[in-house]
């Protein structure tokens, strides 16, 4: 299937996502791949876990391709990201965009991150050594601010 | 009836990833209050509300069939 966004529980494929938006009229094709990070704030990440609302979170994708094609024309966006449980290093989110100039191409690139980390929804899970917890920001930085870590959960 | 959708900590905490209730003709802030309540769950103010997989405002009014989705802070990526 080669749909332009998609969500799936299985490791991605750079390749697969930028064979998507390979086109004899563009010049730069930007790739951004997001990675899971074991140390942040120097507290250390076992594993994640992501959840997607799927229906919802391929259109809110779409629309995002939607928003790009309007901001640099000319341009072709896919993107992919996974759920489930993944260890550290592993891929959970894969951006292509190919544009005729390699300008557009790093802009429309981030722009996409930063719209992802807005409207779709999917959420990730972090485990730690002493418990676990939902992030619930965009930034990355703070959980809900009403968020109980369940601290006596074991870790696989 | 309706089908209301949680996701992430909602979901752990409510113990379920989907209900089926019967308030057709509520506004979405109304099922917001008496999902907080009968699941004591943690604040709902930041959470979003999706109707049939579009982000909908506080004050629709749910019909028959509609499927309300309470989408915390996302952090995909």
């Amino acid at each position: 299937m080669n749909q332009l966004f998609d969500i799936q529980d299985t490791p991605l494929s750079i390749q697969e996502v930028v064979d998507k938006v390979t086109r004899r009229d563009c010049g730069a094709i930007s790739t951004f791949i997001g990675t899971v990070r074991e140390l942040t704030h120097g507290k250390k990440t076992l594993k994640l876990e992501y959840q997607a609302y799927k229906p919802m979170a391929i259109k809110m994708l779409e629309q995002i391709g939607q928003e790009v094609q309007e901001k640099w024309p000319g341009s072709t966006i896919a993107i992919t990201h996974r759920v489930g449980t993944l260890d550290i290093s592993e891929i959970a989110v894969i951006i292509a965009v190919s544009t005729p100039h390699r300008k557009a191409a790093y802009e429309a690139n981030e722009y996409a991150m930063e719209r992802i980390k807005q409207i779709v929804p999917i959420w990730k899970k972090e485990f730690w050594e002493d418990g676990t917890k939902w992030i619930g920001d965009q930034l990355e930085q703070t959980p809900y601010p009403q968020g109980k870590p369940e601290l006596k959960e074991e870790n696989k | 009836m309706i089908k209301v959708l949680l996701f992430a900590e909602l979901q752990d905490a409510a113990g379920t990833d989907q209900l089926e209730v019967d308030m057709v003709g509520a506004t979405i802030n109304e099922v917001k209050s008496w999902l907080h309540t009968q699941y004591n769950l943690p604040s709902l103010d930041q959470t979003m509300v999706a109707v049939n997989e579009s982000y909908a405002e506080e004050t629709y009014v749910v019909r028959e069939g509609d499927v309300i989705a309470f989408i915390p802070p996302v952090s995909g990526g």
